[in-house]
């Protein structure tokens, strides 16, 4: 039996590193080792979105990642997204926008709609919805959440030089 | 989760001595059915083996000749993101865009989906439809079947002790050729096939000269319904022939009732799917 594995890797680009067994997910060890408990459990199986995490440029379920493969990774999680006290737009837009109620769903919804900003600064309504169908939230009904989007799709493209 | 140890070859030839006498040893590719079913006691494993740093496992090269190498480990969003593949194969790319949600694209294989041999896996009726090669690595050397010789019963596949797949080969489109695939689920996305064709056409001077058709969820296996291509062969494109490859297509399908449909039912869509995939292929064509 294999014992504990020293992972190095990078989280919201600072290097970090952690002692896990081979058996635990890399949301786990986000939360358990590295105390980043802004990452949520929700189904543990992939299909509800809330672990959903950055990991070299794309977005994965962190649940069904394991926490060894992230040596040499960049991961990045809803910690990373306000810049100190300064919200991320997308943050601001769900607060002004009431598109969170119980708020466990709403860390995978801001790491899977800031990846989709950042490749497609003006996406549809239509593709908002499908790219944000892998998260699921039983609050808001998802307009809320469609129309913070929306909104923070507007001021990112206001901000920009 | 039960206890596994993990291992993270970097060659083919590595994987497969972890592989070998390890009954309980399985391949890691995206891990989006691996680790469901391990943590569902599913599955027991003593062994994750990591394919990912393995460098065929994550090819994705396009040669106008000699078609396209799709490493078994490759995601999805690798593959929608190819141009070579978004314009070579743009059926493929659009099967990569159905397999899950975004998240579980940014993992998922279609090496995995295929290795997971499931009768509903969205992407291997169009692999089928393809022509697709599987490149297998084992003990006794490499060997390759096509992809309709592949899956053997749900959730089962002719992948030997010690075997893995490393790649699929994918031969270049000829002049004249479209591939489609279409599924029916009862939501806009994220579900499980109730029965979906992957079909591929050939036409030249007006003419159907070759024609595949592939069928998910309607057989234990992902299924080759030759005869509906067959039937399809020397006619011209149209309603008549269409149609006739539809029957042909219910005619080989040979689902159960379940949750997600009847017998009936399943059967109606293979009918239905078969006829519309073809048109769109065909269209794609002009």
């Amino acid at each position: 039996m294999q014992s504990k594995v020293h992972v190095r890797t990078a989280i919201n680009g600072e290097p970090a590193e952690f002692l896990c067994e081979p058996r635990q997910s890399l949301l786990e060890c986000l939360r358990d080792l590295c105390n980043l408990t802004g990452t949520k459990e929700g189904c543990n199986d992939g299909n509800c979105g809330a672990c959903t995490v950055e990991m070299d440029g794309r977005i994965v379920t962190s649940c069904l990642v394991l926490g060894v493969e992230a040596e040499g990774a960049q991961i990045g999680t809803v910690e990373g997204l306000a810049r100190g006290t300064e919200l991320h737009p997308l943050q601001k837009a769900f607060l002004e926008n009431a598109a969170l109620q119980c708020g466990i769903c709403t860390p995978g919804f801001l790491v899977a709609a800031k990846a989709l900003l950042e490749q497609e600064p003006e996406p549809s309504e239509a593709r908002i919805r499908l790219w944000l169908a892998n998260n699921l939230c039983r609050c808001t009904g998802y307009d809320k959440i469609i129309r913070a989007v929306q909104q923070a799709a507007r001021e990112m493209k206001e901000a920009r030089p | 989760m039960q206890w596994f140890d993990y291992a993270a070859p970097r060659s083919v030839a590595e994987a497969v001595s972890l592989l070998d006498g390890r009954p309980d040893a399985r391949i890691l590719a995206g891990g989006t059915d691996l680790l469901v079913q391990i943590r569902s006691r599913r599955r027991t494993c003593g062994l994750v083996v990591d394919g990912k740093r393995i460098p065929e496992l994550n090819e994705l090269s396009f040669d106008p000749a000699a078609g396209l190498t799709l490493g078994a480990a490759v995601p999805c969003y690798r593959i929608y993101g190819d141009r070579a593949v978004r314009s070579a194969y743009p059926s493929l790319a659009e099967v990569a865009g159905l397999i899950g949600g975004t998240a579980i694209q940014g993992r998922a294989s279609i090496g995995g989906n295929l290795c997971n041999s499931a009768p509903s896996a969205d992407a291997v009726p169009l692999l089928i439809a393809l022509g697709a090669q599987c490149r297998l690595a084992g003990p006794g050397g490499g060997r390759t079947v096509a992809v309709e010789q592949f899956c053997t019963a749900p959730g089962r596949n002719l992948l030997g002790a010690g075997e893995l797949l490393v790649s699929l080969r994918i031969p270049a489109p000829a002049p004249g050729f479209a591939a489609h695939y279409l599924r029916f689920i009862p939501r806009n996305e994220m579900d499980i096939a109730v029965a979906g064709a992957g079909v591929s056409l050939r036409i030249q001077d007006g003419v159907i000269r070759e024609a595949r058709v592939a069928l998910a969820s309607v057989a234990p296996v992902p299924l080759f319904a030759r005869a509906a291509g067959e039937a399809l062969a020397g006619k011209t494109p149209g309603p008549e022939a269409f149609h006739q490859a539809a029957e042909a297509a219910r005619a080989a399908a040979s689902p159960i009732t379940d949750m997600r449909g009847t017998v009936e039912y399943r059967r109606h869509l293979c009918a239905v799917l078969t006829r519309r995939a073809l048109e769109a292929a065909a269209r794609e064509v002009h």
